[in-house]
Parts: structure tokens; C-alpha cells; sequence
């Protein structure tokens, strides 16, 4: 049975249709009255069912002289950053300095794909949203361009774009007056790479400081690490559930 | 009302015999594939429904293996130029084009959206001609000789 949720409007969908045609029973209970019975699984076939998909960043790994992850997110979704202010950021590296004992971290941060995401709930037009596996996206079909949610992040995640852009990649398409932000890189996950393209460009610099995974399966790599081993969010205080988790800041 | 008008406008003109559409009608260039099994006019009339369904099952909902993605139109219809790189969105022989600028609907999908095929699938397009016809016979005439 397919319970109609409300980001997939009231109605079946007719791929939803198509797909439980194989276990189609029906049963025809009178002239012109048909009881039909979907027994097929609408799984959807890109998203893994009851995943929360995240990330764990090792800032003791992470030297501060190395931006692959982040050359590496610029070439996988096409954007760049000329270090002007309008530039898209999708993600960068910062550096956190203790005032009392002048301790310094670097580490990169991008969104941190909240379970509460403040960008969601100010959004006029339900662009900006979660998918069922926690990954917060916009769909820019319907941003308006507003950027009430690049106001509303409290890690400054999204970025505008000011200008027309050209030569998108087919995967990440971007263009101009839309809201954008690290996707978690959605159609790497939804072809099942299993990996993003920093954690990625991260394991190929022999750094290791980052790992993806799914944070609800309790045998995958990242749920067992952050369960044996002390991991912090970016401002707990707010209480948003963050699915990006850093070790040693 | 406005929108269905013209749908049928551009209907009963693509259905009027070539001899009266030459010069007067869009030349849309051939694409490389199969054939959509539903024809030709019914993707003519459906295709932003069928596009606007579908995409949102590909963002919201991950499912990338849809029926009808922009993508895909773009990977089997685009055509190379003269210089035999890909054609974009920006020239007016562009496929989607020829009909849009024809019907004057503005056409929004590649502020975003890449309007070249990936490189791999670049190699497989077929070159824009102006009279598929005239290089034919072209072509024969050269192999003749």
C-alpha cells in the first residue's frame, strides 16, 4: 500500500503505478466497481529506506595547508570560488583558534544537513527541504531566490548565484538567482558511489580526516566510530541534530 | 485556453503536408537513439508534463531512473555545429530551440541545466545540417567519383 506523503503530493505517483503493477491483484466486486490491491514494494529506487546519511571530520587529520575537498567539490559540482564575497562557497576550510590557550584547528565546513534545518522552516515556498535520508537540498524548480535561508543557517551553508552560469555539470545543474549548498552529493548517493566527492578526494591525499556513511546502520564504518569514539557538532547549543560530526575541535 | 490554442495551432501545422511546411515550419534536427515509442506528437504536446513529473521525483524523491529527464533529451537530440563541437542552448539551431523561438515560449531549463550531452555521449551526435538531402547527395557524388 502506498501512503501518500505530503512531498509527493495527494495522488499515486505513476511510476509509484507502474511499479506495483507486477503484484496488481484485482478483484471486481460488481459491474463497474473494481477493488484493486497493490501488494508491490514503492520503495523508492534511489533513496536507501531509513538511511540518515552523514559525515565524520577528524580536525586532528585535517592540516591546514590542504584544500583538496574543497577543489575537489568545486570540480565535481562545477562551481567557483575567485574569493570574492558573492562567490559560491559549497564548502571551505576554517580555522578555530582557543582564545585561552591559542590552540588552533582547521577543518572544513559545509552544510551540516540538520535534522531540524532552520533553512527548511523559512523557506516561503518549500524549496528548501530534507530528503527522507536527511539530506537538505533546495529544489531550485521552486527558489524564488529569496535567501531567507542563507539568513536563517547559522553555519553560513549556502551560497547565491548572482551571475548567469554556463557549462554546468549534467549532474549538478546551477544557475542564476537560485540558492545553493552542499547536496552531501545526492547523485553520487542515489547511484550508490557510497562516497562524496570530498571524502573521496580527502582518502586520495592520505589524510583520512573525513568519512561518509550512514549514521542509522549501526554496522557502517561511521556509525561504529562515532559510537566508540568522542565526536562533537558544530554549535550543540541549537539543538538542529546535525548529521556532519567533528572529532578533536 | 491561450496555451492549448497554440498546441493545436502548432499540431495542425506539423500535420499540413511538407510541401506547404517548407521554409514556413521549424527544422528540427534529427536525434540518434530509438524512437519514442509513444510517437513523436504525443512528446511534442507532453513534453514539459512529462519533464515537470518526473524531475520531481528525481529531486525530492532520488529516483534518477526516470522515463523522461532533460538530461536524456539532451543525450540523444543535441547535434553538433559546424565546428563540430556540441551545439548549446545560446544557438538558435539548438533543438529545443528551433520549435521554441518558432512558438515564441521562452525556455528557462538551461539557466540551470548543462544544454551539451556528457563527453562520453558527445561523440555519437550527428552534425546540424541546414538540407540533410543536399549533403547527401553531396557525399554520394564524392563517393562517386
Amino acid at each position: 500500500m502506498i501512503i501518500p506523503t505530503k512531498e509527493k503530493g495527494a495522488e499515486v505517483s505513476r511510476r509509484d503505478f507502474l511499479k506495483s503493477g507486477a503484484a496488481l491483484a484485482t478483484a471486481t466486486l460488481a459491474p463497474g466497481v473494481t477493488l484493486m490491491a497493490f501488494g508491490g514494494s514503492a520503495a523508492a529506487d534511489g533513496m536507501k529506506p531509513g538511511a540518515r546519511w552523514g559525515l565524520l571530520i577528524d580536525a586532528a587529520k585535517c592540516p591546514e595547508d590542504c584544500s583538496a575537498c574543497v577543489s575537489a567539490c568545486s570540480n565535481e559540482h562545477g562551481w567557483e570560488n575567485n574569493g570574492l564575497d558573492t562567490d559560491p562557497q559549497w564548502i571551505r576550510k576554517v580555522t578555530l583558534k582557543e582564545k585561552a590557550t591559542g590552540r588552533e584547528n582547521s577543518l572544513p565546513v559545509m552544510c551540516q544537513h540538520c535534522d531540524e534545518p532552520p533553512c527548511v522552516d523559512v523557506c516561503p515556498t518549500g524549496a528548501s527541504f530534507k530528503r527522507e535520508d536527511g539530506i537538505v537540498l533546495v529544489n531550485r524548480h521552486t527558489c524564488i531566490g529569496c535567501r531567507y535561508c542563507m539568513m536563517a543557517c547559522p553555519f553560513k551553508a549556502r551560497s547565491f548565484v548572482h551571475e548567469p552560469v554556463t557549462g554546468q555539470k549534467t549532474t549538478t545543474p546551477r544557475g542564476i538567482g537560485t540558492v545553493e549548498g552542499c547536496n552531501l552529493c545526492v547523485h553520487k548517493i542515489d547511484r550508490g558511489d557510497g562516497t562524496t566527492a570530498c571524502v573521496e578526494a580527502c582518502k586520495a591525499t592520505g589524510y583520512n580526516a573525513m568519512m561518509f556513511g550512514d549514521l542509522n546502520d549501526p554496522e557502517s564504518e561511521i556509525a561504529i566510530a562515532v559510537s566508540t569514539y568522542a565526536s562533537v557538532e558544530l554549535r550543540a547549543d541549537l539543538g538542529l541534530g546535525l548529521g556532519v560530526r567533528y572529532q578533536n575541535i | 485556453m491561450k496555451q492549448l490554442l497554440v498546441s493545436v495551432l502548432i499540431m495542425a501545422a506539423l500535420l499540413v503536408s511538407p510541401s506547404y511546411a517548407e521554409g514556413v515550419l521549424p527544422d528540427i534536427p534529427k536525434a540518434i537513439g530509438e524512437p519514442h515509442p509513444e510517437g513523436n506528437e504525443y512528446w511534442r504536446v507532453n513534453h514539459p508534463d512529462l519533464l515537470r513529473h518526473d524531475r520531481d521525483q528525481t529531486v525530492i524523491d532520488g529516483i534518477r531512473d526516470v522515463d523522461a529527464s532533460l538530461a536524456g533529451c539532451v543525450s540523444c537530440h543535441a547535434v553538433k555545429g559546424p565546428d563540430a563541437a556540441p551545439l548549446t542552448a545560446e544557438s538558435d539551431q539548438y533543438f529545443c530551440r528551433v520549435c521554441h523561438d518558432y512558438v515564441a515560449v521562452q525556455i528557462d531549463c538551461f539557466q540551470c541545466h548543462t544544454s551539451v550531452p556528457d563527453v562520453a555521449d558527445q561523440a555519437r551526435l550527428l552534425p546540424y545540417s541546414e538540407n540533410p538531402m543536399a549533403d547527401l547527395q553531396a557525399y554520394l557524388e564524392g563517393v562517386s567519383q
